[in-house]
């Protein structure tokens, strides 16, 4: 079970809450199931996010496992210079 | 579930970290290199774009009729030339106006001609019919409701509820935790302040320039200087309507990003005319185009409280950030909300930002974007609070510095960082101990950025005569070239001067990110890293056939394949060049690859000092003495890291003192020039002294961050705190001219609230 945190000013996209517990082996069916739970969260998704999982950064994670204690940020894309 | 560290902690390396000749050197000192604008092409055609005179205007028609008449005239493109299907409308809309021009410059309509002459004969021919709109090029203003809209369907995302009625404000975005209020209730004093900040662009000295050449089959190839030909060709694909396969991109030399060339401004529509006209385009972006039509960093309006305990705890910080980003949705305001406090570990933090649409050009990166005007911010008030409660400003930050395993203001907790040791070496410099002269200040302050990685994929060749041809998908805007090839002569074993790295076409390596994000060393060379180590298990494999033994029992030692176990026999090592003279023998050519999408950058942490003295006569600034201390994590080539380092130091003061999008009640901007926008030259500045700290990155195998964003997100606020410290009155509004710093001197005399010069206290 990950621990999704969402930024703040998505909580209007799930009822108010920011952290959800989603059971789900690797980062795309998080999300997936995310989106299930969450409709109006995909347009923000597809718009772009960046991924913290246990502190590291990325931008795409795909597949990449998630343990039962796996701590996963959802914040907006990181653009660079 | 955590990866494990990649990290190789008991590594000796032995080339990286060195500082070899740069391998660009010689071909740009005798104009050899190509840039943007030195491709050409037989029957070659001039490009030239016809742009808005208006801020804001409707398009009731254009008559291009006249203008294709003229002769030399091969080609006219408008709106209609490209594809309204495209999956990014902004992009499409920025690249030719669709319906409205949104700002003064916006591509309305583009010509291919003979000459440039007959082009520019041409623009004037094409009779565009505006509707003239009101406009709005201030922030604040175009957030009233009230004010000129640019998208009248355009309702803020991110409000709950959602509003019923369209503004200019494309998003509002929060980021925090704890609670704010029980925070500053705990604080003996609170400073709150508002901030302003003007755009500035990147200021590179190579304007925008493109060769396109698209031939009957519709197949083109394109040559430009960008920092992303792979997000070029996508880009130019999808506005264009073809298939990604049909374009090769290559990237030229560049001279000069920053951020500022990772999207696509005339590309498209050179490679439209060149569809059109069945003839190879140039177009080269002039001066006043590059400021008008390019993408300027936003201006900002920023409030920001924090609290803090008389022994120097920070209690809890809030900020209000408002960016507008021109034209289109998509300022960096969030990465400005995320990063304004990520330098303390507090316990009650909120910050909220709003994306604002105004009459400007479309914003675009600008080296850590959103972040320096954030840090300026947060970094003035911190050096306030600390005077206010008398603590020296670097042992305020110490106190309350984030290190590994503290939650960031954005969230996640941070994994091994170095912004401790960037204060602590900021402290034990000779520059922050030194005297200061009479009407000098020193100012100090700390920057976050936050580094990513993403998609990379290299290729690795290893040559008949055993030297090695390294083909990289980022194009080199700071040195990558140098560094790529010292990572792989690491790994390998041999020379550095054995290595030639090239920027390979898009047609020759899988897709590569835009190099942006200070991610190319970092992802580009864990790329590298990984083809070396494929490379060298082939080379083994090759030494095993040829002495007749398993692959499992040869070992890569010293750039010699050894024979190793006790059942391997008796070899001499073969050298890399042994084994790739047998090569044909052995199987054929031998080529190492890795394709990654790059997650574990490590982020990174810097801190400024900063010594500005300002004339009381005429409120001129000039900065007296700079010192940069960044966390590297690890400097595979010093030279360019300090070079990096002075880099964002210079454009960190050009920013701070003298550099501003200027514009006048028309709505046009009233300085798209280098007289009148005024960049720093050598004789405005110091030597920018550096202190390169290495603090690894778990995420890589040297221990590498990014380095080239971080050093402009203190300059802004360290210079600012310097000058304040100097005039004896709060500077808050960028930049600090000479009349603005006059003003504020003069009003705090008037007001009695002037405080005594740093220097003579």
């Amino acid at each position: 079970m990950a621990r999704v945190i969402l930024w703040g000013s998505l909580k209007s996209a799930t009822d108010g809450q920011t952290e959800l517990d989603i059971d789900a082996p690797d980062m795309a069916r998080v999300l997936q199931k995310l989106v299930d739970q969450h409709p109006n969260l995909k347009p923000q998704l597809d718009r772009g996010i960046s991924i913290w999982i246990d502190g590291e950064v990325h931008r795409d994670p795909g597949y990449l496992p998630v343990g039962d204690d796996t701590e996963v940020y959802l914040l907006p894309r990181l653009t660079g210079g | 579930m955590a990866r494990a560290p990649l990290y190789e902690e008991d590594r000796d390396l032995k080339l990286v970290g060195s500082r070899p000749l740069r391998p660009d050197g010689l071909e740009k000192v005798t104009g050899r290199a190509r840039f943007g604008a030195d491709v050409s092409a037989p029957g070659m055609l001039v490009g030239k774009v016809l742009r808005s005179p208006h801020p804001h205007a409707r398009i009731k028609s254009i008559d291009v009729s006249q203008a294709m008449a003229l002769q030399g005239v091969k080609a006219i493109v408008t709106k209609d030339d490209f594809n309204a299907d495209s999956s990014d409308r902004n992009i499409l809309t920025n690249v030719m106006a669709r319906g409205k021009a949104l700002y003064e410059g916006h591509a309305v309509a583009a010509v291919a001609a003979t000459s440039a002459t007959i082009a520019k004969k041409a623009l004037k021919l094409i009779k565009v019919d505006y509707e003239i709109l009101p406009h709005v090029t201030d922030v604040e203003t175009a957030m009233q409701p009230g004010a000129p809209l640019l998208h009248e369907g355009m309702i803020t995302a991110g409000m709950d509820p959602a509003p019923d009625r369209p503004s200019n404000i494309a998003s509002r975005c929060e980021f925090g935790h704890g609670d704010v209020e029980t925070g500053f209730a705990a604080a003996d004093e609170i400073i709150e302040r508002t901030f302003r900040t003007e755009a500035t662009h990147q200021g590179y000295i190579e304007p925008h320039a493109c060769m396109a050449n698209v031939g009957p089959d519709g197949a083109g190839e394109l040559w430009c200087c960008t920092q992303g030909h792979f997000m070029v060709r996508n880009t130019c694909a999808d506005l264009l309507g073809v298939d990604v396969s049909k374009l090769r991109v290559t990237a030229s030399e560049i001279g000069g990003g920053f951020g500022g060339k990772t999207t696509v401004f005339i590309e498209p529509v050179a490679m439209a005319l060149s569809r059109k006209a069945g003839r190879p385009v140039k177009i080269v972006m002039n001066r006043d185009e590059v400021f008008k039509a390019s993408g300027p960093t936003s201006s900002t309006v920023i409030t920001v409280k924090i609290g803090v305990t008389r022994d120097g705890r920070l209690t809890a910080g809030e900020a209000e950030l408002k960016y507008q980003g021109g034209a289109f949705p998509g300022s960096p305001v969030s990465l400005g909300a995320m990063s304004a406090f990520s330098c303390y570990n507090m316990e009650h933090v909120r910050t909220i930002g709003y994306d604002v649409v105004t009459n400007r050009p479309k914003q675009a990166a600008y080296r850590a974007p959103g972040a320096p005007m954030a840090a300026y911010a947060v970094e003035s008030v911190v050096e306030e609070l600390a005077s206010r409660i008398g603590m020296d400003p670097i042992e305020l930050r110490l106190k309350n510095a984030v290190s590994e395993g503290d939650k960031s203001s954005y969230g996640p907790k941070y994994k091994r960082i170095g912004l401790t040791e960037t204060l602590e070496a900021a402290k034990a410099h000779e520059h922050y101990n030194a005297p200061l002269g009479p009407n000098q200040g020193r100012g100090v302050a700390c920057g976050f950025w936050f580094n990513f990685g993403g998609q990379t994929c290299v290729s690795l060749n290893i040559n008949i005569d055993g030297t090695v041809a390294l083909a990289v998908g980022t194009p080199d805007i700071g040195g990558s070239r140098a560094s790529m090839g010292l990572m792989a002569a690491e790994e390998l074993g041999i020379g550095y001067d054995q290595v030639r790295t090239i920027i390979a076409d898009t047609s020759s390596l899988g897709h590569n990110d835009v190099t942006d994000g200070s991610r190319v060393t970092f992802a580009s060379g864990l790329a590298t890293i990984n083809a070396a180590r494929d490379a060298i298990k082939k080379l083994c494999a090759r030494a095993a056939r040829m002495w007749g033994i398993d692959e499992e029992a040869v070992v890569w030692e010293d750039g010699h394949a050894k024979p190793a176990g006790e059942n391997a026999g008796e070899f001499e090592p073969l050298s890399l060049a042994q084994i790739a003279a047998e090569a044909e023998q052995t199987g054929g050519p031998i080529a190492g690859h890795y394709e990654t999408n790059a997650g574990g950058a490590g982020v990174s942490f810097a801190t400024h000092i900063v010594d500005a003295e300002v004339d009381p006569e005429t409120g001129r600034v000039h900065v007296t003495r700079y010192t940069v201390c960044q966390d590297a994590g690890k400097a595979v080539h010093p030279s360019y890291v300090e070079g990096q380092f002075q880099g964002g130091a210079v454009q960190g003061i050009g920013w701070a003192l003298n550099e501003a999008y200027i514009y006048g009640e028309d709505g046009r901007l009233q300085n798209p020039g280098f007289l009148d926008y005024r960049i720093p030259v050598a004789s405005d500045l110091p030597m920018i002294d550096t202190v390169i700290v290495e603090v690894p990155n778990p995420g890589h195998p040297y221990g590498v961050r990014g380095v080239g964003e971080t050093s402009i997100v203190p300059p802004l606020a360290a210079i600012a705190n310097a000058v304040s410290h100097a005039a004896g009155v709060r500077l808050t509004e960028l930049p600090m001219s000479p009349p603005r710093v006059l003003r504020a001197m003069d009003a705090a005399k008037d007001a009695g609230t002037a405080s005594k010069p740093q220097a003579a206290e």
